[in-house]
C-alpha cells in the first residue's frame, strides 16, 4: 500500500500579491489509499496547501512556486487544472457556491457533461453516484429544496462520479448541524473503506472528524508543517493546543485530571481507549472541583408565550412555544437546520407576525411595535457580516442606524465612539472595513447594532466557520458585553461546544416545538433530546460513564467551569 | 478555455440573476407618476465597467429579456437590444481603466460619467426609439420623449449609484498599506 | 417581493416539446407579431395563441397579476400615443374620418381608433405565447437545448446559472432588507428621495458585494470540475427532437411565411379598410 500519491518536496509558494511566501519549504508525502486529516488555524496555509493539490494554485491563484510537487506522477502546474480535476476531486466548503446545477441530477453530472460523456452513460453513472451518498431519490430536486447536508452529499456525488483517485474535503463540517456532520464523517469513512480512494480532510473541528478513524493528522502552522503523526501520537502531545487547535473535550478532561497520555493507551478513540489508572484520576479530579453558586437572576426581560406561526394554514413552522429569559442571561437556542430557530428569532424581532401567542418585553406586549422600534430593544446580528455591511468606513457603518433615526450629530459622534471602545474597535475607527479580519468585521456588525442600545442581542451562528482562536475572540467579547454591559444575549447555534462553554441554559427546538429548556450540560447528556434535535452528545458524557461517575451532567458542568477558569487565566 | 472566460460565464450568470431581481428594487421618484430610478441600470454599468463589454452586453440583453418575460409577460425587443448595447459601450470604454487596482480617482470618475451619458443617449434616445418606430410604428415624438425621459433618469441613477458603487469597489480592491492604529 | 413567473411541471404535448422548439416558436411568433400590422393576421394569431394557451392547461390565476400589469401598461401606452400624436392613424391610412372633436388638434378619428386597436392587438398576440413559453419550459432542458441552435454553450450555461441563483439572490435580498430595516432604514415611499436613495444603498451594496464573492466561488467550482475543457459539452437534461417538435417548427415557419405574404400583399405592413 505504501505507494506515494502526493509528494511535496521542499515546496514553497508565494502569492503574487503578497510579500512573504504562504507555504514554506513543505515536505509531505501522502500514500495511496490513506485517509489524512489536515488541521491548522486560520491563516496557517492549510487552504493554500489544498489549493496546491487541486490545481487552483497556480491557475486561479497566481504566484511563484519553488520546489517540487508530484501528484500521481504529474506536476500540477504543468498538467493544468483540467487534468488535475481528473485526479483530485474537491468538495468545497460553500455548499451553494459548489452547487452549480439547476437540479441535483445536473449538478452531479456537471463534470461528465464537460467531458462530453454520452447522455445514456451519464444518467447511469449519475444514478450510481447518487445512490452511494443516498440522494438518488432527489435527482429532480432544485438546490433550494435541499438541506445543507443534502447539498453536501450532492457535491460528494459530483466528484465521485468522475472516479478521481484523490478526494479532497475542504471544511466539510462548516455548515452542518452536529448530527448531519456526524453522518457526513460516516459517509466519508464509508467511501474510503469501499473505494480505497485517498482521502484528505481539511477541518479545524478535530473532535467531530475523529468520530471515525483517520490514518494520520498533519498540523500546519505559519506556512509550515509542524507535525505529521498518527492520531494517538498527536493526542498524547500538546502540539494541538500550542497551535491554537482545540483538542477533543475528553482529552482536555483527562489532561486536567493529570493523566499522562501515551500513544499506547490509544487516546484516539474514547471507547477503545485503555483508561486503567486514569479512571481513578478522573474521579478524584471530579470530586476536587468546586461548584460555584450560580448567580440568581430574577427580573424577566423577555417572555414568549404560546407563540405559533405558519406561512400557510397547514404547516406551523413555530408551534406553541413558551419560554422566558431573565435580564442579563446568556442562553442558546439550538436545534437542527430548519427546526424553526430562525423563524423564532424573526418573530421576536418583528420581521414576521405570529399567528398566535404573545411576546412580552419587560412585561409589555410588543405586538404593536414596528421593526424599527423593536430594534431599539432587541438587536439581531446576522450570520454573515458581509450581508450587513453597507458602508466602506467603520465609523459610517456604526453610525448608520443613528443617522436613520435622525439623532443629533454630536450625540451620534459620542455614541459611536463609546460603542467602538466597548467593541475594541476604537483604534481602528478611521479604517476602511475591508482592511479588517472576519472576526473584526463581525464586531463591526455587532457594534452597529449595539449603538442603538438594545437590551437584548440575538446572534445567529456568531462563530460559524471560525477557527478556535477567532471563536474564542468573538465569544469572549460577547461574554464581556454580557457581564460588563449587562446585555442579555441569545445565541442561535448548532455548535455544541459554544453552547456548553458559554451558555448555562439552552432552549431546544425540534420541528417547530420547544422540546427542552434546561441547563446546557443536561441537554447534552440527554440521549432522547439529542436524538430529536439532531444534536451530538458530548464526549465528556462518555468519559464520565467510562469512569463510573454516577452523575455525568454534574461532571460536564464541573469540567466547563474548570475549563473556563483555566482559559481565562491564560 | 482560460480562467477569465470561466469567470465571465459565472459573472454573466450571477450578474443576470441580480439584474433581474434589482428590477424590483427601483426607487420611485415620487413627484412624477410612474417614473423610477432603476437601480439595475447602475448595477449593469458597474458590472460592465469591471468585467468588460461581453459580460456587460450579455447581462443587459439576457437580464432585460428574462425580466420582461417573467414580470411583464412579453419581451419588448426594442428596449432589450439597447440595454445590451449600453452594456457593451460601457464595457469597451472601461477597458481602459484599472478599477480593480484602485485607479478610480477624479479623472476616471469624470470619464466614467461622460461614458455613461454618451451610452445612455445612444441606447435610449437613438436605438430604442428607432426600433420602436420600425417595429411598432409608434409616433416618433412619443417614443423620443419616452426615450429622453428614460435616458435622463438612467443618467441620474448611474451618476449617483453607479459612481458610488464603482468607487467603493475600487477602494475595496486597492491595497491598504498606509493604515495605522490610533489611540 | 413580487414572485417571478417560473416553470410549472405539467404533462401536456406543449410541455413535452423541446425548449428550443418553443424558443423558435416564440421568436418567430414575436417577429411576425412585430412586423405585421395586418388586422386579419393579428386576429388569427391572437385566436391561435389563446387556443395554445388553453391547451397548455395553464391556470389563469397563475398569470392573472401579470395580465393586469400588462393591461395597465398598455392602457398608459395607448393614451400616450394619442396624447403625442392624435393623427398617427391618419398618417398611416391616408384618410381622416372624424367621429367627434375634443379640443385643439385632438379629434377622435376612426383611423386613430383603428390604429390604436391594432397596437393593442399586437401586444396581445405575443403575451399568451410568452407566458406559455415561460410556464411550460423546463429551465434545465432549455439551457441544454440552446446548444441545438448553435449558440455557444457558455451562453447556455450562463443562463442556467442565472436561473439557478435567482432564488438564492432573492433570499439574500430579503434577509439584508430585514436586517437593515431593523437598523432603522426606512424603505417606504413616505421619506424624501435622497433618504430613499440612501436606504436603497444600504441594501444593494451588501447584496452586490456578496454576489461578487459568489462569482469567484462559482467560477472556482466550475473550473475544478472541468468546465470549458472541450469545445463542446453534452447535457444531462437534453431532450431529443420528437415528431411533434419537427411538426411544430414546420408549422410555425409555414404560418410565419404565409402571415408575412398576406401582410405585404398590398404593398405595406398595414391593412387598410378605409
Amino acid at each position: 500500500m505504501k505507494n506515494p500519491i502526493i509528494q511535496f518536496e521542499n515546496y514553497t509558494f508565494k502569492y503574487r500579491t503578497q510579500k512573504e511566501p504562504t507555504l514554506k519549504n513543505i515536505n509531505l508525502t501522502i500514500y495511496e489509499g490513506e485517509k489524512v486529516l489536515i488541521v491548522g488555524p486560520s491563516g496557517s496555509g492549510k487552504s493554500t496547501l489544498s489549493n496546491c493539490i487541486n490545481g487552483l494554485v497556480p491557475f486561479s491563484y497566481k504566484g511563484d512556486i519553488k520546489g517540487k510537487l508530484t501528484i500521481k506522477g504529474k506536476t500540477p502546474h504543468k498538467a493544468g487544472i483540467f487534468e488535475m480535476s481528473q485526479i483530485v476531486g474537491t468538495v468545497l466548503q460553500d455548499p451553494d457556491g459548489q452547487f452549480v446545477g439547476l437540479t441535483v441530477g445536473e449538478d452531479i453530472a456537471f463534470s461528465l457533461e464537460n467531458d462530453c460523456v454520452k447522455q445514456v452513460e451519464m444518467k447511469e453513472r449519475v444514478y450510481q453516484a447518487a445512490k452511494t451518498v443516498g440522494v438518488h431519490e432527489l435527482l429532480r430536486h432544485s438546490p433550494q429544496e435541499l438541506s445543507g447536508g443534502q447539498k453536501q452529499r450532492v457535491s460528494m456525488a459530483g466528484v465521485m462520479v468522475v472516479g478521481c483517485d484523490i478526494l479532497l474535503f475542504d471544511e466539510p463540517l462548516a455548515n452542518l448541524d452536529p448530527a448531519t456532520g456526524k453522518y457526513a464523517i460516516d459517509l466519508i469513512d464509508k467511501i474510503h473503506n469501499e473505494s480505497k480512494k485517498t482521502i484528505i480532510i481539511i477541518e479545524h473541528r478535530l473532535e467531530d472528524v475523529l468520530y471515525r478513524d483517520v490514518d494520520r493528522i498533519v498540523v500546519v502552522a505559519n506556512g509550515g508543517i509542524v507535525a505529521d503523526l498518527t492520531t494517538d501520537e498527536i493526542l498524547s502531545s500538546n502540539i494541538l493546543k500550542e497551535h491554537g487547535i482545540r483538542e477533543p473535550l475528553y482529552i482536555s478532561a483527562l489532561k486536567y485530571a493529570g493523566c499522562q497520555l501515551k500513544k499506547e493507551s490509544k487516546p484516539s478513540n474514547l471507547n477503545k481507549m485503555e483508561l486503567g489508572a486514569f479512571q481513578c484520576a478522573v474521579r478524584d479530579w471530579y470530586q476536587s472541583v468546586d461548584i460555584k453558586e450560580k448567580e440568581n437572576m430574577n427580573s424577566e426581560i423577555l417572555k414568549v408565550s404560546n407563540l405559533s406561526f405558519g406561512y400557510d394554514d397547514q404547516v406551523e413552522v413555530v408551534s406553541d412555544i413558551s419560554f422566558s429569559i431573565k435580564k442579563g442571561e446568556m442562553i442558546s437556542i439550538v436545534g437542527k437546520n430548519g427546526a424553526g430557530k430562525s423563524t423564532l428569532s424573526k418573530l421576536i424581532c418583528g420581521f414576521q407576525t405570529p399567528t398566535k401567542g404573545m411576546i412580552l418585553y419587560d412585561g409589555q406586549d410588543m405586538i404593536s411595535d414596528s421593526i424599527k422600534e423593536r430594534a431599539e430593544k432587541i438587536g439581531i446580528v446576522m450570520q454573515n457580516p458581509n450581508q450587513m455591511i453597507s458602508k466602506s468606513m467603520i465609523k459610517e457603518e456604526v453610525a448608520l442606524g443613528l443617522i436613520a433615526r435622525g439623532v443629533a450629530p454630536e450625540v451620534i459622534e459620542k455614541r459611536v465612539d463609546d460603542t467602538l471602545r466597548i467593541c475594541g474597535l476604537y483604534q481602528y475607527r478611521n479604517w476602511p472595513i475591508q482592511a479588517l479580519s472576519f472576526g473584526q468585521k463581525k464586531r463591526v456588525t455587532i457594534a452597529s447594532i449595539l449603538v442603538l442600545q438594545p437590551k437584548i442581542l440575538i446572534l445567529d451562528e456568531p462563530t460559524a466557520g471560525q477557527d478556535f482562536r477567532h471563536y474564542t475572540e468573538i465569544m469572549e467579547f460577547l461574554k464581556k458585553l454580557n457581564k460588563e454591559q449587562g446585555i442579555t444575549i441569545i445565541l442561535i447555534t448548532h455548535d455544541m461546544h459554544l453552547m456548553l462553554e458559554y451558555t448555562d441554559r439552552a432552549i431546544v427546538i425540534a420541528d417547530g416545538k420547544l422540546i427542552e429548556d434546561n441547563s446546557s450540560a443536561s441537554v447534552l447528556t440527554n440521549r432522547d433530546i439529542i436524538e430529536k434535535a439532531s444534536l451530538k452528545e458530548t464526549s465528556l458524557y462518555d468519559l464520565a460513564l467510562r469512569c463510573d461517575i454516577d452523575n455525568p451532567t454534574t461532571f460536564v458542568e464541573r469540567f466547563i467551569q474548570y475549563d473556563r477558569e483555566v482559559r481565562s487565566n491564560g | 478555455m482560460k480562467k477569465s472566460d470561466i469567470r465571465s460565464v459565472a459573472a454573466i450568470g450571477i450578474g443576470t440573476a441580480l439584474f433581474i431581481l434589482l428590477t424590483l428594487a427601483a426607487i420611485p421618484v415620487g413627484f412624477i407618476p410612474n417614473t423610477q430610478l432603476q437601480t439595475r441600470v447602475a448595477f449593469l454599468t458597474f458590472m460592465s465597467a469591471i468585467f468588460g463589454p461581453v459580460v456587460g452586453g450579455a447581462i443587459g440583453f439576457l437580464g432585460h429579456a428574462i425580466a420582461d418575460a417573467s414580470f411583464y409577460g412579453g419581451v419588448w425587443w426594442s428596449w432589450v437590444i439597447p440595454e445590451g448595447v449600453y452594456g457593451i459601450i460601457i464595457g469597451i470604454f472601461a477597458l481602459k481603466f484599472k478599477i480593480e487596482d484602485g485607479g478610480f480617482g477624479l479623472k476616471e470618475t469624470v470619464l466614467f460619467n461622460i461614458a455613461q451619458v454618451v451610452a445612455n443617449i445612444i441606447a435610449w434616445i437613438v436605438i430604442a426609439p428607432i426600433l420602436d418606430i420600425v417595429i411598432y410604428a409608434e409616433p416618433a415624438n412619443k417614443v423620443f420623449a419616452q426615450g429622453a425621459t428614460s435616458a435622463l433618469l438612467n443618467i441620474i441613477t448611474v451618476a449617483i449609484i453607479g459612481t458610488i458603487l464603482t468607487k467603493a469597489y475600487s477602494k475595496v480592491k486597492s491595497k491598504t498599506s498606509s493604515l495605522s492604529v490610533e489611540d | 417581493m413580487a414572485k417571478l413567473l417560473t416553470y410549472s411541471e405539467k404533462n401536456t404535448w406543449i410541455h413535452r416539446l423541446c425548449g428550443v422548439t418553443k424558443l423558435i416558436f416564440f421568436i418567430l411568433w414575436s417577429v411576425v407579431g412585430m412586423v405585421t400590422y395586418d388586422t386579419r393576421v393579428l386576429g388569427v394569431m391572437l385566436l391561435l395563441s389563446l387556443i395554445l394557451f388553453k391547451m397548455s392547461k395553464t391556470d389563469y390565476r397563475q398569470v392573472a397579476t401579470i395580465v393586469k400589469v400588462v393591461g395597465f401598461f398598455l392602457l398608459i401606452n395607448v393614451i400616450a400615443i394619442y396624447a403625442f400624436s392624435p393623427g398617427q392613424g391618419t398618417k398611416i391610412y391616408n384618410c381622416r374620418t372624424v367621429i367627434f372633436h375634443i379640443i385643439g388638434p385632438y379629434d377622435i378619428t376612426k383611423e386613430q381608433l383603428f390604429y390604436e386597436f391594432n397596437v393593442i392587438l399586437k401586444y396581445f398576440t405575443v403575451v399568451p405565447i410568452a407566458l406559455m413559453f415561460i410556464l411550460t419550459t423546463n429551465p434545465s432542458e432549455f439551457a441544454a437545448s440552446l446548444n441545438k441552435l448553435g449558440i455557444k454553450y457558455t451562453i447556455g450555461y450562463s443562463i442556467a446559472i442565472a436561473l439557478r441563483y435567482i432564488p438564492d439572490v432573492q433570499n439574500d435580498f430579503n434577509e439584508i432588507k430585514l436586517a437593515q430595516e431593523a437598523r432603522g432604514i426606512d424603505m417606504s415611499v413616505k421619506v424624501s428621495l435622497p433618504t430613499r436613495l440612501k436606504s436603497m444603498f444600504a441594501i444593494i451594496f451588501p447584496l452586490i458585494f456578496s454576489s461578487l464573492e459568489r462569482i469567484d466561488t462559482v467560477s472556482n467550482a466550475m473550473e475544478l470540475r472541468g468546465f470549458g475543457k472541450n469545445k463542446r459539452r453534452t447535457w444531462y437534461s437534453e431532450k431529443k427532437f420528437s415528431k411533434s417538435d419537427y411538426l411544430s417548427i414546420i408549422f410555425v415557419i409555414l404560418s410565419s411565411v404565409i402571415a408575412i405574404i398576406i401582410t405585404f400583399y398590398d404593398g405595406n405592413r398595414f391593412y387598410n379598410p378605409f
